[in-house]
């Protein structure tokens, strides 16, 4: 597989490759190669309509800059852990941390797959197989089918097998294994055997060069397969939380990672064990105007959309609510955020037709159809494969998503 | 193999300094041209990604290659796909996709189809493609895929006219082949299924030649598949993406370049029949690089394709929801031209 560098603002180490800041260029040659030019600034986020909106991960609020965020999270205090020590993760970083959790509380845990022993093309497994040998964190041949099946043979004998396909595009050979059989094991046996054990990461999502074969998010195939969960986090505490949930849940896991946060996301993660709830959605930012719903890194374009409604519609507010569950989904927490402002925008990256906004619109006009104000609106990538030249006109970009809020809030 | 080493070089450098986004080369493994050079030039190809050699042998020139790695409006691929996944229907050179194998049971039909459209009666429109044979590319990593397994047999049971060619370079990104498998390389493989089966001298062009003639010369007058596995090194990092020296000894890759490189090599034996000396290797190496800076420059300057033009080639012609989402997009573009930067652009041909 062709292994892309992962993020265009990241911080440059020694085997994180990421080198698309024209910064970070190296002294230029001679000749035509002189003149630099970076090929691709997306966008112009000095011109209209963004122009003076702090907008962007660098600007989120959404990241736990200070421990604050961790000792007010009613979940983690749940848990018992808000008021212990944090520590600066990102993204990737989090992910090793709970994969060393994983390894470290249950001897039965391996991780494995495609150059994950030496850490993975992404770094999200350096160390581990060091600290926990290679017999428990393993390289396999190259092939997902193989992966997937194997993952779900050794948790059918009742061990966690961490699963790691290299890129989400490269999912689909494993999906015979995961929609047949990963999703089927415990109903066709009534219930005596279950793969309940195995998890699947996957990195997945934009990153401003990956093209037809390094930007997809395929959460609406495997949200069509009753039998598995599917889980996108946003950050890297929810990342950590959400992981070692999918570990220890009793069913199959398909856990995609939004490739574009592992080095662009850093907050305050707790360093104890813990788990964040499946199938709960969490509300980010009340309002009582419109509901606005995501995953993923999605949800920071979508923050940063609302920032600029906020800004250009005086007294507006808007609720944002991230999904982190793609299935079995919350549909009680959008649909009482839906009753409440009448008002329903959902946005992600794939495809928009047949994608995930498409069973959200429909469930919540089910549910909430006499309190609507407005249609359910959804921002979606195009229904086309993933384009390199023109990601910035596919992807649901923050001026997309605003013309899309702007328009159910005018309606 | 001097243009695609200066072409490596130069567009290494550039991913560098950020001008393109991915750059795969060939260092090392430059001796796939006599895979090529063995074919008859309307075979159909159908490569992985790091077949540049035999694509530029074919004819496929810089000024292409640069196109594409710049997605530019002369993109013959339309600017979609990241560099290095070159296609041409003109040298008959199926276009890459990234997803590792996937190639390897098309390359089977396609070697079917044209086995049959020799048999037909009635010639298609490109004429009678008698005696025909396709050559199809793979790393030793992809032949862990199951793609690989069902395309050679598919190709033994139904006699497909085709090569297999394997470049086994001895690494999947950082999975050393003593990981990817037990048995004897790729080619005992082959034996299972019941194929023909030679390995050979991946650094030596004339053996990679004579093995590819050969095996063309079987399966065309015989039409069955063979595989060839040739043994290499990848002396360059897997992709741009990768810092090799996080997995393998920097001096296993200079033995390498330095004991048994397909160039060093393919140069002793010119210069031992007397037709190549430093002065001709100094003059044409200075040649070849302008030529490629030359391309480089030209193409860099150029515009990306028209913005329309993204939503063109999903089908044949566009559904009613395309339509809407690209007036939808078009209208924000014209609402907003310079937050979208249109004048990265190329203008919508009429």
């Amino acid at each position: 597989m062709l292994s892309i560098n992962s993020i265009t603002r990241t911080v440059l180490k020694r085997h994180v490759l990421s080198v698309s800041l024209p910064r970070l260029l190296p002294t230029a040659l001679a000749g035509p190669l002189g003149q630099s030019r970076h090929y691709s600034s997306m966008y112009d986020f000095e011109a209209e309509p963004v122009r003076g909106a702090n907008i962007g991960i660098k600007h989120t609020n959404l990241l736990n800059r200070s421990a604050s965020g961790i000792r007010t999270n009613p979940e983690l205090q749940q848990q018992g852990v808000s008021d212990n020590e944090t520590k600066k993760m990102n993204y990737c970083q989090a992910i090793n941390d709970a994969l060393r959790i994983a390894l470290g509380t249950d001897d039965s845990a391996v991780v494995f797959g495609e150059d994950v022993a030496f850490g993975g093309v992404f770094r999200c497994t350096v160390g581990l197989a060091e600290e926990f040998g290679r017999e428990r964190v393993f390289n396999t041949p190259l092939t997902e089918q193989g992966i997937a099946g194997f993952g779900i043979g050794m948790a059918a004998e009742g061990h966690t097998a961490i699963a790691e396909i290299q890129f989400a595009d490269y999912i689909f050979p494993a999906f015979d294994q995961i929609v047949n059989e990963a999703s089927k094991y415990r109903y066709r046996s009534g219930g005596m055997y279950d793969c309940g054990g195995l998890t699947i990461r996957a990195p997945c999502s934009a990153v401003g060069h990956g093209a037809l074969y390094h930007s997809q998010t395929p959460e609406a195939y495997f949200a069509h397969t009753p039998g598995i969960k599917v889980v996108m986090p946003r950050s890297p505490a929810q990342a950590k939380g959400l992981l070692l949930a999918s570990i220890r849940d009793p069913n199959p896991t398909i856990f995609f990672e939004p490739k574009i946060l592992y080095r662009s996301t850093l907050e305050q993660v707790p360093v104890d064990d813990y788990t964040l709830p499946l199938s709960k959605a969490e509300v980010l930012q009340a309002g009582k105007d419109i509901t606005i719903v995501g995953y993923g890194s999605q949800i920071y374009v979508l923050e940063s959309a609302i920032k600029m409604i906020e800004r250009d519609m005086p007294g507006v507010s808007c609720e944002l609510i991230d999904l982190r569950t793609i299935l079995p989904w919350d549909v009680e927490t959008v649909a009482d955020s839906v009753n409440r402002t009448g008002r329903l925008v959902i946005s992600h990256e794939a495809p928009k037709t047949q994608g995930f906004a498409a069973e959200v619109a429909a469930a919540i006009t089910e549910r909430c159809f006499l309190r609507l104000e407005s249609p359910v609106e959804r921002v979606c990538g195009v229904d086309s494969p993933f384009p390199l030249a023109h990601e910035r006109f596919f992807v649901p970009d923050v001026v997309r998503c605003y013309e899309a809020i702007k328009r159910t809030l005018k309606y | 193999m001097m243009t695609l080493n200066a072409m490596d070089q130069v567009l290494y450098e550039a991913q560098r300094q950020g001008r393109i986004s991915f750059y795969m080369t060939s260092f090392g493994e430059e001796g796939i041209v006599g895979s090529a050079a063995a074919m008859d030039p309307n075979d159909p190809m159908f490569g992985q990604y790091r077949e540049s050699g035999a694509l530029l042998f074919r004819g496929f020139n810089l000024d292409q290659v640069m196109n594409q790695c710049f997605s530019n409006d002369l993109d013959k691929g339309k600017g979609r796909q990241m560099p290095v996944h070159y296609g041409s229907k003109q040298h008959r050179f199926h276009t890459i996709s990234s997803p590792l194998a996937t190639q390897l049971p098309q390359a089977a039909g396609a070697a079917y189809a044209l086995k049959r459209s020799s048999i037909t009666t009635t010639p298609n429109s490109n004429g009678k493609e008698d005696g025909q044979c396709v050559i199809c590319y793979f790393g030793e990593g992809a032949a862990s895929e199951g793609d690989f397994h069902s395309a050679l047999n598919m190709a033994a049971t139904l006699e497909c006219p085709i090569i297999f060619f394997c470049r086994n370079n001895g690494y999947a990104i950082s999975t050393p082949s003593v990981e990817q498998y037990k048995g004897d390389g790729v080619a005992s493989r082959g034996i299972g299924y019941g194929i023909d089966t030679i390995r050979v001298d991946g650094n030596d062009v004339w053996a990679v030649y004579a093995a590819t003639l050969k095996a063309r010369e079987i399966v065309v007058t015989q039409n069955k598949p063979i595989l060839i596995e040739s043994m290499s090194y990848r002396v360059g990092h897997h992709s741009t993406s990768d810092d090799s020296s996080a997995y393998r000894p920097k001096k296993e890759v200079e033995d390498w370049n330095l004991h048994d490189n397909p160039l060093t090599r393919m140069r002793k034996w010119l210069t031992n029949q007397g037709w190549w000396n430093d002065e001709v290797q100094e003059i044409t190496k200075k040649q070849i690089r302008a030529d490629v800076l030359k391309a480089f420059g030209d193409a860099e300057a150029r515009k990306k394709p028209s913005i329309p033009s993204m939503f063109e080639d999903v089908y044949d012609c566009l559904p009613q929801s395309l339509v809407e989402q690209k007036n939808e997009i078009m209208e924000l573009v014209r609402k907003y031209p310079d937050y979208y930067r249109v004048h990265d652009f190329a203008k919508e041909q009429q």
